[in-house]
């Protein structure tokens, strides 16, 4: 079976999202944790500043959440550069035990599913799970050179500047993970690289449906079902496939590519790339689930599997999604504290007392966390 | 239903849905973008030609060009041809302007692997096939106007 249920004891601890100027004007700007003003983020090249991007993502989660660096038993991550480059140097500078993972735009919820299924079968206390894409690298690696003045196709789509990324404990908190289906690898022939969003479509539809199966549920069990980066026509695509089937998506269907930017901002379909979910889902998504406004979320991260020189030799485009399913879990049940004692010293102990009454992670940790952030840097909108 | 069935079905499908560029507008703004950059290459022309007399006509053309490559180079560093080229479409790519930026900005994008590997190398990964091109479509021309 594609899909496995956790057995009531995954919680996601916390999530920290920043994105870059652009996407800091478009409709999600309140939710993200951090906006970039300068998205080389003073450094001398893309590729780096990529780097300095996971690696500020990374540093906050973990700031965040009130936990030391070397709590993390593991971090799962990926992104879309050659060889992974800039998840491996941010666990190079972060000295993080590191499994490296590579589905496109699918990897936060590749990420996600594995550091949950980590936690769940006590092989550790702590994972993160993260991704991010820079615009400028993105265009550099599959594209043409950014000042080069070319004309996009309207089927193309916006590499995002951003990421996100989320702590994975047994420690009891709002959002419970509740299982995960790894999708197949689909390819219903569209070679055309400058429309991902047709060619992904199908993977989507066919994890999704494969999801529902087996949980037993309908579409419409869930407040919120988030597509990765499917874009606006990729989303039609997905509709239509899923109503042939007889599965009707309804208001509760969005996808993050549609979701990052505004119809006056020059995005043709919307946004794509690994950063995408990451960031929409560890700030909005996420946000509404804490509070209890989304009691049940799909998150389907998709990802199209080719790489430059598999599309100049002419072969289509084979793609991956891969599903998340979270719950709410309200704060005023009294939970059982699974919490494995893994016997370390000098770890920050979570009161778990304090959890349930405060409804955040760690209250003293989140101010000292904001306040370093504000302090030097300029925080978005407010 | 076979996969190859399905797999063209789909296509078709995708083909239907896809949104289609509009020609009109699209040859309004290349003809607008083309226009103001040729009467800008011929504004250059005339003068040169009003400051220095003394010039031959092939010699103006070629400081005309000069000049307008630099221009676009300039452009291209400051970020603003790529706007240009980006609503102009093949208006802003058919005149000089556009192999002068599909040069410099390959260039300014690999800077950072260095001078060899960097700008020497990739360089000409755009420009390259349109000087292969150049150079072989002229030879056949050549060898055509050998034998008429």
């Amino acid at each position: 079976m594609q899909t496995i249920k956790f057995k009531n004891k995954t919680y996601l601890m916390e999530g920290y999202s920043i994105v870059g100027p652009l996407e800091g004007k478009g409709p999600l700007k309140d939710y993200f944790d951090y906006i970039l003003i300068d998205d080389t983020l003073k450094e001398k090249s893309f590729e780096k500043a990529e780097r300095k991007l996971l690696q500020k993502i990374v540093r906050g989660v973990i700031d965040k959440s009130g936990l030391n660096v070397g709590d993390i038993n593991f971090m799962f991550g990926g992104d879309l550069l050659n060889q992974i480059v800039s998840s491996s140097y941010t666990a190079r500078e972060l000295e993080l035990p590191f499994i490296g993972l590579y589905s496109a735009c699918a990897t936060m919820a590749e990420a996600l599913a594995l550091a949950g299924i980590f936690v769940d079968n006590n092989l550790c206390e702590y994972s993160l799970a993260t991704t991010c894409t820079h615009f400028s690298s993105a265009e550099r690696q599959y594209r043409f050179p950014l000042e080069l003045g070319n004309q996009r196709p309207p089927t193309a789509q916006w590499t995002i500047t951003g990421g996100g990324a989320t702590i994975v404990s047994n420690i009891p908190t709002n959002v419970r993970l509740v299982s995960v289906t790894f999708g197949k690898v689909i390819d219903f022939g569209v070679g055309d690289v400058n429309n991902m969003g047709a060619a992904m479509a199908p993977a989507a539809c066919d994890t999704i449906e494969e999801h529902l199966k087996n949980m037993g549920r309908k579409s419409n069990d869930y407040d919120f079902i988030a597509t990765g980066d499917l874009g606006k026509l990729g989303s039609e695509i997905l509709i239509d496939l899923m109503e042939n089937d007889g599965i009707i998506l309804g208001k509760n269907y969005q996808d993050c590519g549609c979701m990052m930017y505004d119809k006056t901002q020059r995005v043709f379909m919307g946004g794509s790339g690994a950063g995408c979910s990451a960031s929409i889902f560890n700030s909005y998504i996420l946000s509404k689930l804490k509070k209890g406004e989304f009691k049940r979320v799909l998150l389907v991260s998709t990802g199209a599997l080719m790489s430059t020189t598999t599309s100049q030799q002419g072969d289509t485009i084979p793609s991956i999604a891969h599903a998340v399913e979270f719950e709410y879990v309200p704060t005023n049940k009294k939970q059982h504290s699974t919490k494995v004692d893994f016997g370390k010293k000098g770890r920050t102990k979570i009161n778990n007392k304090s959890i349930l009454e405060n409804n955040n992670i760690n209250s003293k940790a989140l101010n000292k966390a904001k306040t370093k952030l504000s302090a030097a840097e300029v925080k978005n909108g407010n | 239903m076979n996969k190859e069935q399905r797999n063209a079905n789909y296509n078709i499908y995708v083909e239907s849905k896809v949104p289609k560029t509009k020609a009109w507008p699209s040859l309004f703004k290349a003809f607008l973008i083309g226009g103001i950059i040729c009467a800008i290459g011929q504004g250059l022309f005339d003068l040169y030609g009003f400051l220095f007399p003394n010039l031959a006509e092939s010699e103006l053309t070629t400081c005309m060009l000069m000049t307008i490559i630099f221009i676009t180079c300039f452009l291209t560093g400051l970020g603003v041809y790529d706007v240009v080229g980006a609503w102009g479409g093949a208006g802003s790519v058919i005149p000089i302007t556009g192999f002068s930026n599909s040069i410099s900005s390959p260039s300014i994008e690999f800077k950072k692997e260095g001078v060899i590997y960097g700008i020497c190398v990739k360089m000409f990964t755009i420009a390259g096939p349109v000087i292969v091109c150049g150079v072989v479509g002229s030879i056949i021309c050549g060898f055509i106007g050998l034998f008429i």
